[in-house]
């Protein structure tokens, strides 16, 4: 018997979906595909709601237990794991609705609501390395914004996971720095084209090829980026007396406002006395 | 610092300054002295309210609101004192208050926040 193309098409990709039978899991799209499994939309019958399923393509459960160790909001919640029949590892988690961060920056935000993102990213880093766990594959497509502002760190790595080559840091062995260089290549990945030089700045010395010459952890960038938000010099960036100035004029415009009415309305009254 | 406490001092001193400036006009350096502690008096007074106010409010707008008004206010009354030099005493009393009412807003530490439950 011979098969048709489509057929055959399908068949390959029946093979291909995990099997669910025995778990309280339906199967529902793909959602995405990475260096260590697929995820799949999938229904909860139990409790009746949505989650993302991610089925591993090894014996990768280490992942599963390293993500439910860390509880933050900014990182995606595990609520199951289990075995499939075929002996793969699978997790249920939380569905997020929304956007990956690559397509996020395609949309064009301003730069107030990217460097959110980036900080509540960092956020989750933090607190992740506070608990010895590093994410050794920081990049725009493993994080997701969600359509009510909330961002969330998904796809932790295990060990012996190379990460992303434009987001890697070049040290063979990884550790707090190498994620602090995926946070740099993130934040200059977010910035627009035209973006402040003092937050290039941040993601050039946060990306710098030496690791004893990048910030010492992700809350030292987080500091300098906060620095930069509330009009403030920042340590990788070094200023000419001219931007300080400007710098300085931006942080304190109603009070330069306020003093030069000041002074116009002595001058005047200097010049012009009534009477 | 309190805010309270940053009106008092930031209203001092603006109000010192504002009352120096007076030597600019001849025919009152003979009472210099007695302007600058009025003067003086005045913008601790402004800053005293203007303080209590940002304690009480955050909102930039409304400090410089009540910073201006404040000093509108008080400087009437000073210049009704003389029954003279309206305009100089009150076209800069009412901008040193905005300053003060600024400044109450942006620096200083807020009160506590009061729980009710």
């Amino acid at each position: 018997m011979e098969l048709s193309d489509s057929t055959l098409r399908h068949l390959c990709e029946v093979v291909d979906q995990p099997d669910l039978s025995g778990t309280r899991y339906q199967l529902g799209e793909e959602l995405g595909r990475g260096g260590l499994g697929v995820v799949y939309a999938a229904h909860d019958t139990q409790l009746d709601r949505s989650v993302a399923l991610k089925v591993m393509d090894a014996d990768w459960a280490g992942e599963a237990r390293l993500i439910a160790r860390l509880e933050h909001p900014g990182i995606v919640p595990v609520y199951e794991s289990g075995v499939l029949p075929d002996g793969r590892v699978f997790y249920a988690m939380k569905l997020v609705d929304g956007m990956r961060a690559d397509r996020f920056a395609a949309v064009g935000p301003p730069l107030g609501e990217r460097l959110r993102v980036l900080l509540r990213v960092g956020e989750a880093l933090a607190y992740a390395h506070s608990t010895g766990v590093l994410h050794r594959d920081l990049k725009p497509q493993n994080i997701m914004v969600g359509r009510f502002g909330e961002v969330y760190v998904m796809d932790w790595a295990v060990e012996g996971v190379g990460g992303t080559p434009a987001f890697r840091a070049p040290e063979a062995l990884a550790d707090q720095r190498s994620d602090v260089y995926g946070f740099g290549a993130l934040l200059r990945f977010l910035l627009p084209e035209a973006a402040p030089a003092a937050l290039q700045a941040i993601a050039a010395k946060a990306m710098n090829q030496r690791p004893e010459d990048r910030y010492p952890d992700v809350p030292a960038v987080l500091r300098e980026v906060e620095r930069f938000q509330d009009g403030l010099a920042v340590e990788a960036y070094a200023e000419t007396w001219w931007q300080r100035a400007r710098r300085f004029a931006r942080r304190n415009e109603v009070l330069l406002w306020l003093l030069a009415a000041y002074a116009a309305v002595k001058f005047l009254l200097f010049f012009w006395r009534p009477g | 610092m309190n805010k309270i406490f940053v009106g008092l001092i930031f209203g001092a001193i603006l109000g010192a300054i504002d009352g120096a400036t007076a030597w600019f006009t001849p025919d009152v350096r003979t009472m210099m002295a007695s302007i600058m502690v009025g003067s003086t008096i005045k913008g601790m007074l402004v800053g005293l309210l203007s303080g209590w106010f940002a304690r009480k409010v955050d909102s930039v707008q409304w400090g410089i609101l009540l910073g201006s008004v404040l000093g509108l206010a008080f400087a009437y009354a000073v210049a009704a004192l003389q029954q003279d030099h309206y305009l100089e005493i009150m076209l800069p009393g009412f901008v040193v208050g905005a300053i003060v009412g600024f400044l109450t807003q942006k620096m200083g530490t807020p009160a506590p926040v009061k729980r009710t439950s």
